[in-house]
């Protein structure tokens, strides 16, 4: 591991070196490190790349770690996990991903992550995106979620993405039986001539259940921002989206919601709000002695939290 | 010393067009120690007079002095590391920056519980329940005037202006705030007020009337000043 890679990990995850328990490693496509548990099982796949991770029915107060590490140009890889949550188990599970591209090819990574969630099982997810480096190259992110949570089973998801990646398409899709629950958390910058897509499908089946999806995003430069969500409540259930945007310089954020209650016991609400630093903001924190710039990073800084 | 000369304020309405005067040619001047209420009827330019001060807004005639030095060009937060400090009638909301940082950026140095808990119980509020909070709709309307007063004892400095720091503020606490203003008593402050409790601090009082202001030292009768009813105010509206 070189120091490249001990920043990226500690910028995605947290880690400070090989970490504790479950984790699996990935650098420029191959396995770095991997260490498998009785609580939590990582096999590799046969068929395709990727793993499978097995948490046994009654793990609680666990985590696993699946960085990835990116610090090659000319590299694009596709990766599927799947998640096997057992039931009444309470695990976290960190994922995130560091491309670091100092040459003028692309290097994109796309993970196709699936969690299946068998009753009263709980999952915080992290997952964090971060790109550095001076190269041309494109630096990519392409994920794909599917959430599948059965009866009470409750998934929040907090995903970051805090600046370098010059591309991103997200499509996070979740299905939710009676009493299942989805949080999001999701926070974006883009800065440049980035550009960031996320998608949100969300279908309410189950009596009682219930998402909540909050987006902060900030965009400056010439960068292009798309939020679109999808709910759809198939019984009586709840569902809330709220984008809430910062714009600077020429940037542009998109938000289209959709939503449809297709029970009418559903009830759905979407929140949207796009725009420029409230101008009395600048002024309060400026009278405090910050210049305008560090007025509106101190903004950003907060909102991003 | 700080000194106001002949300073006017006009706004143009966008829609009719027309230029409204909100102050004109306003003479005004406040020494280096001592609390100065300034009161009046509502809309006749108290808070524009503060806004103007800040440097918020640039008065359409007149200069500004401060210890003899024309400040009317000088920006905001130049103002603000001169020692201007402000608090505002309607606090700012912020989503997700906390009190501590607010605190922290005020002062301009990271503080330590103690420091927090040091502005915060000055203003009734104790540290511990309050720093992680984003200063944003969940606190209270009484809440957000007292970190925004909070915010201006951390960042300190020479001329305090404090735009009703007691609007929304319980009845109970009015005496802990009357403390908080006398120990300020060394340094300019500038008091936008409708309460006779703060009134009384008063060291001079400003009465702002729709064309004209007077002005009463201690000593003298202040609240002669004020048994006058000024023009302009509501019950003038509500017989015409
Ligand atoms: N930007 C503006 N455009 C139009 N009118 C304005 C503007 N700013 C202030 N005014 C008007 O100027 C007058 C003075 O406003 P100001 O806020 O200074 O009053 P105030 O004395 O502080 O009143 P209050 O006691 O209600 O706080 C009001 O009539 C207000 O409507
Ligand atoms: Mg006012």
């Amino acid at each position: 591991m070189d120091k490249t890679d001990s920043e990226l990990l500690e910028t995605i995850a947290d880690l400070h070196g090989i970490p504790e328990g479950s984790f699996n490693i990935r650098k420029n496509g191959k396995l770095m490190a991997r260490n498998s548990t009785a609580d939590i099982e990582i096999v590799p796949k046969k068929d395709k790349d990727g793993i499978d991770i097995i948490v046994k029915p009654g793990v609680v107060n666990k985590s696993v770690h699946i960085p990835v590490l990116l610090t090659v140009g000319d590299f694009k890889e596709t990766v599927y996990n799947d998640f096997y949550i057992g039931e009444g188990a309470d695990v976290t599970i960190i994922a995130g991903c560091g491309i670091h591209n100092d040459a003028c090819g692309d290097a994109e990574h796309d993970g196709v992550h699936s969690f299946y969630l068998e009753k009263n099982a709980k999952v915080r997810y992290i997952e964090r995106h971060y790109a550095s480096g001076d190269g041309t190259g494109k630096k990519s992110f392409d994920p794909v979620t599917n959430i599948y949570c059965k009866e009470n089973a409750c998934f929040a998801m907090e995903s970051t993405q805090l600046g370098g990646v010059t591309s991103t398409v997200r499509k996070t899709f979740a299905s939710l039986d009676d009493k299942a629950q989805l949080i999001v958390k999701e926070k974006i910058l883009t800065d440049n001539d980035e550009c960031a897509v996320t998608d949100f499908r969300v279908e309410l089946k189950g009596a009682h259940s219930r998402a909540d999806i909050v987006s902060r995003s900030v965009a400056k430069g010439h960068s292009v921002q798309s939020f679109g969500s999808d709910l759809v409540g198939e019984n009586e259930c709840f569902g809330h989206v709220e984008c809430d945007g910062i714009l600077l310089g020429g940037a542009r954020i998109i938000s289209t919601p959709k939503i449809d209650a297709v029970s009418p016991e559903a009830s759905l609400v979407h929140e949207a709000a796009v725009g420029k630093i409230a101008g009395e903001q600048l002024m309060k924190l400026m009278s405090l002695g910050l210049t305008e710039q560090e007025a509106e990073d101190a903004v950003i800084k907060g909102f991003l939290n | 010393m700080l000194e106001l000369k002949n300073i006017s304020y006009s706004v143009k309405d966008e829609t009719t067009g027309r230029t409204q005067e909100i102050l004109k040619d306003l003479n005004l001047a406040f020494a280096d120690r001592g609390i100065n209420v300034i009161t009046g009827p509502n809309g006749s330019g108290k808070s524009t007079l503060i806004k103007l001060v800040m440097g918020f807004e640039k008065p359409t005639a007149g200069r500004v002095f401060f210890n003899g030095e024309d400040i009317t060009d000088m920006n905001v937060t130049e103002r603000a590391r001169r020692g201007f400090t402000i608090a505002f009638q309607q606090p700012v909301r912020f989503k997700g920056i906390t009190v501590k940082s607010l605190l922290e950026l005020a002062s301009g140095k990271k503080m330590d519980t103690d420091a927090m808990c040091g502005c915060l119980s000055a203003v009734g509020l104790c540290a511990r329940n309050y720093i992680d909070r984003a200063v944003d709709g969940t606190l209270s309307g009484g809440e957000l005037k007292r970190i925004e007063l909070a915010m201006a004892i951390a960042k300190g400095g020479e001329v305090f202006l404090l735009d009703e720091p007691e609007a929304g503020i319980d009845l109970w606490s009015f005496e802990d705030l009357v403390r908080v203003f006398d120990r300020l008593r060394d340094k300019t402050v500038i008091i936008v007020s409708h309460q006779q409790r703060i009134l009384e601090t008063a060291d001079k009082i400003f009465l702002f009337e729709s064309d004209k202001v007077s002005s009463a030292e201690r000593g003298e009768d202040m609240f002669a000043l004020l048994t006058r009813r000024p023009a302009l105010c509501w019950r003038d509206v509500k017989e015409n």
